[in-house]
């Protein structure tokens, strides 16, 4: 293959794969973020107490995030058709991504927001303030540079997930890397391929951690 | 220094001590189920003073931590009532129980200050909280920070301030939302004795300058001591004594209290002293008598009188003198012949003087 054909192989898949990453990360951490919230103050004695909800709600994250993905990317075919009209290509596989990021990132989110110290809830109360202002000056004020991880965490594992939707079509490096680097034994292609992975999750991580610092004030030397 | 325009309500002089800030009546707190219960507070009967600092002095788990957070309504009692400035606490629902924090400020042993936030934004938020406006925050904050010394450190993060730093902090977003009230959970407790003091001294200022109620609880002596006017002592979840911080620490008549006196007010017997105290006297053994002196005692030249009026024959065991509530109060442990003549001649001279004695035992 020349260089020029590979290249332009390599930039039309990591396209794809930004587009899958992007749209799944974003919209799959927007439903998670609630969701986590809610999984976090929801329980018996908590700022919203409903442990019966918490624990349903913690069942189902529990069950999708128990599901092997590529399996979960079969299961949902036909609501994946319903909601594209198709079942394959990039935009089909955007839909199982999201729908794999919500628990994955419902689960770090309460965990940063488990996190933030009970004296300042306390504290908050005893200011008069009520749930909602809480969660929104308290709680997720504190536990942003956590957030601000997971959510790295998250796109990383979306890098990793996005490899699989090539088995419904999807398209993206992965797809790429199976399709020539295997399948037509072009050891340059996967070479390549891992490459631009390893290159974009360091720079997506780079970047995570950079954001978080910036609001981490809880270790600032003066 | 700021003058004192934070607090609208800061009662008048001649008002304080009328009716009192809080008032607590059969107050009970149960956690648990029925099958397992377990009873925190049990019967409790308080009155705190307007403009007063009181305090609560009990050791861990003796209920005091309960007993602040029914003020404000972070805890409910299972029985009793609990009174604020003439509101039952109990009565209120959600919205009125915030109504009435936002006259009530907390400040806490582990300070709570948000990481996220600078010292400005930290006292800012009860404001945000309550809804004012970004001018009238800033309008707040600036004298608050002025008023609790950290004028400098507006844009300092907690993790770039000391402990006593912080809890200034802590203390002027109590204030920000001028309370008429101010709570205090253990609040020096997490910080060493310099820095104790210098918590203290600003809140006694506070109290001072802003007429502002204050409850404290804390399981440190020295805190009361320094800067209550009243204390209560709570044991096992009951008040076991409570009254003017002068007449509790010089004349305890609870055991709990005595046990909690001991490290801080008077003087302890040493070690070979008290394995040798007898409760009787045989003959030839030296009572040991422990002297109290306060009010106009403390300034007489009574320790040379008694060695006169005795006859010389005395010793002293062990001294202090120190301030309890802003008044001298002094203890002297002496030791002289047990005899009949020395003991009348004794008695005489604490009759005469108004001494308030105590015999500890004999010794041989």
């Amino acid at each position: 293959m020349s260089p020029d054909m590979l290249f332009d192989l390599l930039w039309k898949s990591l396209l794809q794969t930004l587009h899958m990453v992007a749209v799944s990360g974003l919209v799959g951490s927007l439903i998670g973020l609630p969701i986590g919230i809610f999984l976090a103050t929801s329980g018996k004695n908590e700022l919203f107490p409903a442990p019966a909800l918490n624990q349903a709600i913690g069942l189902v994250v529990n069950a999708a995030r128990s599901t092997p993905f590529i399996i979960l990317v079969v299961a949902i075919i036909p609501f994946t058709r319903l909601l594209t009209g198709t079942s394959i290509g990039t935009t089909a596989a955007i839909v199982p991504l999201t729908i794999a990021t919500v628990p994955f990132f419902a689960r770090l989110v309460e965990a940063a927001i488990r996190e933030v110290d009970k004296g300042l809830i306390e504290a908050a109360r005893a200011m008069g303030a009520t749930p909602m202002q809480i969660v929104f000056k308290v709680l997720l004020a504190e536990a942003r540079p956590s957030i601000l991880l997971a959510f790295t965490m998250t796109i990383v594992s979306l890098i990793g997930y996005s490899a699989m939707v090539g088995a419904v079509g999807g398209g993206g490096l992965g797809d790429l890397g199976i399709r020539y680097g295997y399948q037509r034994f072009m050891p340059e292609v996967m070479l390549a391929v891992v490459v631009v992975l390893i290159v974009l999750v360091q720079l997506v991580q780079s970047a995570g951690d950079a954001l978080a610092r910036r609001f981490d004030k809880r270790n600032r030397k003066s | 220094m700021t003058p004192p325009t934070v607090v609208d309500n800061a009662v008048p002089q001649g008002r304080v001590q009328s009716t009192p800030m809080v008032t607590f009546e059969g107050v009970t707190k149960r956690y648990g189920d029925a099958a397992n219960p377990f009873v925190a507070l049990d019967g409790v009967d308080m009155t705190v003073g307007r403009g007063a600092i009181t305090g609560i002095i009990g050791r861990s788990g003796a209920g005091k931590s309960t007993l602040i957070r029914l003020v404000n309504g972070l805890e409910k009692a299972s029985d009793g009532r609990v009174v604020v400035d003439g509101t039952e606490v109990g009565q209120l629902n959600e919205t009125g129980l915030r109504g009435l924090r936002r006259e009530v400020g907390m400040i806490f042993q582990h300070f709570n200050l948000l990481s996220s936030r600078t010292a400005f934004d930290n006292i800012a938020l009860p404001l945000e909280i309550a809804g004012f406006d970004p001018a009238a925050i800033k309008a707040k904050v600036v004298p608050l920070l002025d008023l609790v010394g950290l004028g400098d450190k507006s844009a300092s993060y907690p993790s770039e301030l000391s402990g006593g730093q912080k809890q200034r902090v802590g203390i002027a977003r109590a204030l920000a939302t001028s309370p008429k009230l101010l709570l205090s959970d253990e609040a020096t407790s997490a910080l060493d004795p310099e820095t104790t003091q210098s918590i203290l001294a600003l809140l006694k200022q506070i109290n001072a300058e802003l007429g502002l109620t204050v409850l404290l609880i804390t399981h440190e002596m020295e805190v009361v001591k320094t800067i209550a006017s009243h204390v209560a002592v709570i044991d096992k979840g009951r008040i076991v004594e409570q009254g003017p911080t002068f007449d509790i620490f010089t004349a305890p008549r609870h055991e709990t209290t005595r046990i909690l006196l001991s490290s801080t007010v008077g003087t302890n017997l040493p070690e070979w002293l008290r394995t040798g105290l007898k409760a009787a006297p045989s003959a030839g053994d030296r009572i040991l008598v422990r002297l109290t002196f306060f009010g106009a005692t403390a300034f007489q030249p009574l320790t040379a009188q008694l060695v006169t009026e005795i006859g010389g024959n005395v010793n002293i065991l062990a001294g202090a003198i120190e301030e309890i509530a802003g008044e001298p109060f002094g203890t002297l442990v002496v030791a002289y012949p047990a005899t009949p003549d020395v003991l009348a001649r004794a008695d005489r001279f604490y009759a005469a003087t108004g001494l308030s004695t105590e015999v500890l035992g004999y010794v041989a």
